[in-house]
């Protein structure tokens, strides 16, 4: 914890110092826990739990991009297998970072509990006795009282010297002891119980992501213009539910997607086409069949609806396409996804036509929005749709997807397939713009671009614990600042009754009237004793000798 | 959409450059400074022995001059030469030292770093301080024209945040020199302001430009300034970190009885105090870190759907933050303070630096906004 007083780091020092004691099982573990919870053994914990979290910016991680993750595999399997052996691509969820935040937190909580108990009693004690010499305090002053000023009796001036340091928010006590009267002041209390809210909010923190995990899930679905999705499970592309869902009662609330506008710069010459808005117009409901709400999702500005909120995350174009099977029966006639691989949205494209007869048949290719040519390969001009155009190959045969292994929709795999169209063959590539048919070769059917529509990917997360999360977060943010800042002070006061007698601090020659003598201590850092110890001076001035206060 | 005003744009640019002119000027008036009161120092070190020598021997001592200078403890007009100087904290830091023409530490920087007798001499040192005011208004002038242009706050790409970074550290440079003679740091954190003005204008030239649809957000302004201060109070403690390590040995070696070797460090304070105020400094920029990083959660929960999600720019800051949190452990476990927390310091200002840079070139990641 940061904070200077260190009972932890006391104790550990004082069993370090020691030799390893003959321990029963007990005292082992007795041993152990001291040594767990001090500030040693967390300062070490800390530093090696910054150095884990470092590998996760190194690899990639399968919470965060799945993808590369099996990308990584394939292209280095023999080094790939033994970084996942460690855990190398799940390092966040990975044993041995668990274990340093967990061996962390469980260190932090022995901390907390002997530390806040501490705080309680010291909460219900008086301020510490008055010590026989206030000049040996890091910083202490005199002051002659005036006989016309301060009140006659010492203890009453005490009692006027405490309720000036009870403005000051010193908590105060009023003594009448042998040598005279004194007043103990201790004041920043709540320097601690920042301390401890700063180190309970992380272990809320903590707990609250742990539970939004088991009670949250999260979602991907792509939405095509015109199409409406459910929120239920079989209705995602893909889904990860935490393990305390009930995937079959999520909240069933609907959203459709009207329309999706891009905004694209078209002033700047430097920056042309730069996409500067997104805006998905959609109309929500908060059960099938419900009342129709129209609502716009766009980047920053989510859809919050029934308890989860949608996040666009992804667009992309989806020209719609009919196939003719080589019967002459419509064996496709959808809006297929093209997912873009750069700024102007030069698209991949695949289409899989299984119910196609006799033979079942494949297309893979490019949609070009604004197709224009670089050196004989096409290529996209621009990312709106001014000249759309669909340049793809075209297979037949086996799509390998009858005997139900799960296949990637975005890759055809050609093995078993024979190539009909490719600018290699004979026959040529297909280029199509919209309105076109295009007859395959040797009777296979046709293939038609009829239009083109947008899509969204969509993001749909449920995080019940968010919110008690973020009132953690502010919570520690706040005990932080109020560790970091509040001086923890202790002062006394007292009253000589001659000068004479005083500890014979500076110039007590000559001085017969009464004197207060303050002295000031600081615990923990604090660079501002000085200023305090000017700013009482001027108060005690102010009220025991007539002086006008002195700006410091 | 506000129109881009391109013009403006180009004249932005032009003030960047200006300004990065001044602060090289600035930075050589402040190598200068350091340069030249090492020189000082030891013309008025001997002149100070020579006449030590002569009081002495007209005091009829039969000593050889210098030789009574330390631990004589004589009359309270000589001043004491006590290299390791007292620790920190104390009120009674350099009090009867201030005053010392020279000979102490003390003389010619304070140990709570205000500003002394001794400092008004420095003139190379406020030609370098008046020059790095031009270059902040200058520099200010073109990050707000830049703005103007582009019709938004400019911290939308690498360019922009390393000219706005270099104005932050200089603005709180220049605003803690008002209370605090920080100047003996000057050559260090004016030569870093420079470095990162070229660094923008060469490495990094972006024309002005609308903000990606991610950026379009009021926690845009929130989160990167915050994260820009903090940045810049923690390249101010880099600093004091560094000169720390390298005073804390100077003065080994001095009560070693080995010869100063780097005589200018004694316009640098004691280790000890440069190790409370870099640890003020740092209490500061940590809270500031820890609001960016939860700001940043804030803004990602509306942007990408999720409050943290491990991110490399998050794992990144997540790792600044434990260095850091470390470091404020550091300072209150037992044999952790001085040159150890100094340090971790260091190491935490190092993680920024692989944040700002490796980071946002070369990594993927979602906040690839560098625009390169």
């Amino acid at each position: 914890m940061a904070e200077d007083t260190k009972p932890r780091s006391a104790t550990a020092q004082a069993k370090a110092d020691a030799a390893l004691p003959a321990l029963g099982p007990l005292g082992m573990i007795r041993w152990a826990w001291t040594q767990l919870t001090s500030m040693r053994t967390a300062l070490f914990l800390l530093l090696l739990l910054a150095v884990a979290a470092v590998p996760g910016s190194l690899f990639p991680q399968r919470g965060v991009n799945p993808e590369q993750v099996t990308q990584y595999l394939q292209n280095e399997p023999v080094l790939g297998e033994w970084l996942d052996r460690f855990q190398l691509f799940d390092v966040y969820s990975s044993v041995w970072f668990s274990s340093i935040y967990l061996l962390l937190f469980i260190s932090l909580i022995g901390c907390i509990i002997p530390r806040a108990k501490k705080h309680w009693q010291a909460l219900r004690t008086p301020p510490p006795r008055t010590p026989a010499r206030l000049s040996r305090l890091p910083e202490h002053g005199r002051i002659a009282l005036a006989p016309g000023a301060a009140p006659a009796s010492s203890s009453e001036t005490a009692a006027r010297a405490a309720a000036l340091l009870k403005k000051r928010g010193y908590r105060t006590e009023v003594r009448d002891g042998a040598q005279g009267a004194s007043v103990g002041a201790e004041r920043g209390y709540v320097r601690e119980i920042g301390n401890l809210v700063f180190h309970t909010s992380l272990i809320g923190i903590l707990a609250g992501v742990a539970v939004g995990g088991a009670f949250g899930y999260n979602g991907q679905r792509i939405l095509v213009e015109g199409d409406t999705f459910v929120n239920t499970a079989v209705a995602y592309d893909a889904l990860s539910p935490g393990t305390a869902v009930d995937v079959d009662r999520l909240s069933p609330f609907t959203v459709a997607l009207d329309k999706f506008e891009v905004t694209f710069d078209r002033e700047s010459s430097t920056h042309f086409g730069q996409p500067i808005d997104f805006n998905a117009s959609v109309r929500t409901t908060d059960t099938p069949g419900g009342e129709e709400t129209p609502r716009q999702i766009r980047v920053n500005h989510p859809l919050r609806i029934g308890g989860s909120d949608v996040y666009l995350v992804g667009n992309g174009y989806a020209p719609v396409i009919t196939v003719r099977d080589g019967n002459g029966d419509i064996a496709l006639q959808e809006p297929v996804i093209a997912v873009p691989q750069d700024g102007v949205y030069t698209s991949l494209m695949v289409a899989k036509v299984p119910d196609a007869r006799p033979e079942q048949l494949g297309f893979v290719g490019l949609f070009l929005p604004t197709a224009g040519v670089l050196d004989g390969v096409g290529i996209s001009l621009d990312p709106s749709p001014a000249l759309p155009q669909l340049q793809l190959n075209s297979y037949f045969g086996d799509l390998g997807l009858d005997d139900g292994a799960p296949q990637n929709v975005y890759v055809l795999d050609t093995d078993e397939l024979t190539e009909l169209n490719s600018r290699t063959l004979d026959a040529g590539g297909l280029v199509l713009n919209p309105g076109e048919t295009i007859e395959l070769p040797d009777g296979h059917g046709s293939i038609s671009f009829d239009g083109l529509k947008r899509y969204v990917a969509l993001d749909i997360h449920h995080d019940p614990a968010k919110v008690p999360v973020a009132v953690f977060a502010a919570l520690a943010l706040l005990g932080l600042a109020v560790s970091l800042f509040t001086p923890r002070r202790r002062a006394w006061v007292k009253i000589l009754e001659d000068g004479g007698e005083g500890d014979g601090g500076d110039g007590g020659s000559g001085e017969h009237g009464r004197i207060l003598e303050y002295g000031l201590l600081a615990r923990g850092e604090d660079p501002r004793l000085a200023t305090e110890a000017r700013e009482l001076q001027s108060l005690f001035e102010r009220e025991f000798t007539g002086a006008e206060r002195v700006p410091v | 959409m506000p129109t881009i005003n391109e013009d403006l744009g180009a004249y932005s640019d032009l003030f960047m450059l200006l300004a990065a002119l001044a602060y090289a000027v600035a930075f050589i008036a402040f190598a200068w400074d350091l340069a030249k009161s090492s020189r000082t120092i030891r013309e008025l070190e001997s002149r100070s022995l020579a006449e030590e020598a002569r009081q002495l021997a007209h005091a009829g001592h039969v000593q050889a001059a210098g030789a009574g200078a330390a631990g004589s403890g004589t009359v309270g007009a000589s001043p004491e030469t006590t290299p390791d100087g007292p620790p920190s904290g104390a009120a009674s830091a350099g009090e009867g030292t201030e005053d010392g023409l020279i000979g102490a530490d003390g003389a010619l920087v304070h140990e709570s770093m205000d500003y002394t007798d001794g400092a008004a001499r420095r003139l190379a040192a406020k030609v370098a301080v008046s020059l790095t005011w031009i270059a902040a208004v200058v520099h200010l002038a073109a990050v707000v024209s830049r703005g103007i242009a582009a019709a938004r706050m400019p911290w939308g790409n690498m360019y922009e945040f390393l000219s706005t970074g270099a104005l932050v550290v200089a603005l709180v440079f220049l605003g803690v020199l008002l209370r605090k003679d920080l100047r003996f740091m000057g050559t260090f954190v004016i030569g870093l302001v420079t470095l990162m003005l070229c660094g923008a204008t060469m490495g990094f030239p972006t024309p002005v430009a609308h903000l990606v649809p991610a950026l379009q957000s009021p926690w845009l302004i929130i989160h990167v300034s915050i994260a820009v201060l903090a940045s810049a109070l923690f390249t101010i403690t880099f600093a004091m970190a560094v000169l720390q390590l390298i005073q804390h040995r100077r003065q080994d070696a001095l009560a070693a009885g080995k010869p100063d070797k780097l005589p200018f460090l004694r316009l640098v304070p004691s280790a000890a105090s440069l190790e409370n105020f870099a640890y003020r400094v740092n209490a500061i920029s940590f809270v500031m870190w820890t609001f960016t990083v939860m700001a940043g959660a804030i803004w990602a929960e509306a942007a990408w759907g999720r409050y943290w999600g491990w991110d490399t720019k998050e794992v990144w800051s997540f790792v600044i933050w434990v260095v850091y949190a470390g470091y404020l452990h550091a300072r209150a476990t037992r044999g952790w303070t001085g040159a150890r927390s100094a340090w971790l310091s260091i190491i935490g200002y190092l993680c920024i630096i692989f944040n700002f840079t490796v980071v946002n070139l070369y990594f993927n990641g979602l906040h690839s906004y560098a625009g390169v």
